[in-house]
């Protein structure tokens, strides 16, 4: 009985965060104002994370809330700043093109998920092979409890070493563009002179 | 911006401490529970972000100043990388952490590496995430209110 309420109660909890993951889409797709969108798109970070902890991935879970609700919201917001605060109106007139290929490509991804093996399934390919290999081995090979940062940090430093470059870089490609504090001695710095209207 | 944000300022002040306690927990307890280098970095770098956007940027450059970051960047991503070449000169594979304690029965070595990386990557994320802030923050140092 309480099982069967608590498995019940886990899908309400996963159609519920998937309900307001697709509405604030919606919102955030219908606004016109940036800091409605970025504040949306955080608290879309935010629920996805909620969702990932209902999944069980607590690393991803983490990352995303993290780095999508915390670091790139406010990352938005400093560029918000440096740019007009609301979209330009585009061109309402809707192309019967438009609505034929969204809706045939949507029918054609409703239509794969039929194919998809069911929500935790031991036979999947996700958890067959590579999955099981190093769920198996971790232990005795690594011998740290968390099998994500086995993988993450041994398995695949490699990897990993990759991706903290590809940080790295953007970073570097952002001081390299905006240059403020870093090419020009610490000031911070203007494109144009003062009352000349950028174009 | 002297007085303005009484609240957010005595806020964040308070908070400062216990979010840099945080993500060093969350930093070192990677390979137990769930985080690493990545979510620690980014946890790290938010206590700066706050404190740039309550006391202002310059108040937060003269803690942390651009310089610092730059040489932080670049350690954070030469100590992994070294890591590896270390474990290569060490008689492993890149990367290969049994060679750092290739005597131990319950493979410390791979606690040493995954310990050492992580860190590297923390140093790393942390550096870059306020780097890419203070370049976008920097342009326009003073967020008028009636800017929102």
């Amino acid at each position: 009985m309480m099982d069967a309420l608590l498995a019940n109660g886990e899908i309400l909890i996963d159609l519920a965060l998937l309900t307001m993951l697709v509405s604030v889409a919606f919102v955030m797709v219908r606004s016109r104002h940036l800091f409605v969108i970025v504040m949306l798109s955080g608290i879309y970070s935010l629920l996805s994370a909620a969702f990932f902890v209902s999944l069980d991935a607590v690393d991803v879970a983490f990352t995303e809330a993290a780095v999508g609700a915390g670091v790139s919201t406010v990352l938005m917001l400093g560029a918000m700043l440096l740019t007009v605060r609301r979209e330009k109106p585009t061109r309402t007139g809707r192309t019967p093109v438009a609505i034929l290929v969204v809706t045939l490509v949507g029918s054609a991804l409703i239509y794969a998920t039929f194919d998809m093996p069911p929500y935790g399934d031991g036979a999947s390919p996700a958890n067959s092979y590579m999955g099981e290999v190093y769920i198996d081995r971790a232990a005795k090979e690594i011998a740290v409890p968390n099998v994500v940062t086995a993988v993450l940090a041994s398995y695949r430093g490699f990897d990993t070493l990759g991706e903290t470059m590809v940080i790295f870089t953007a970073g570097l490609g952002v001081i390299l563009l905006l240059g403020a504090g870093s090419v020009r001695g610490g000031k911070a710095v203007k494109d144009k002179p003062d009352g000349e209207t950028p174009s | 911006m002297s007085i303005e944000h009484l609240i957010l300022r005595v806020v964040i002040k308070i908070m400062f401490a216990p979010i840099l306690l945080f993500a060093l927990y969350v930093q070192f307890h990677g390979d137990f529970g769930p985080g690493g280098g990545f979510q620690a970095g980014v946890i790290f770098a938010v206590a700066f972000i706050l404190h740039a956007l309550i006391m202002g940027l310059e108040e937060t450059k003269r803690v942390l100043p651009v310089g610092a970051l730059k040489i932080l960047m670049v350690v954070g991503f030469l100590f992994y990388a070294g890591t590896g070449v270390a474990t290569m000169l060490l008689g492993g594979n890149l990367l290969g952490y049994d060679a750092i304690d290739p005597a131990s029965t319950h493979h410390a070595g791979q606690h040493w590496g995954i310990l050492l990386v992580e860190f590297g990557v923390g140093m790393a994320v942390s550096s870059t995430m306020v780097m890419i802030f203070y370049q976008f923050a920097g342009r326009e140092p003073e967020i008028r209110d009636e800017d929102w």
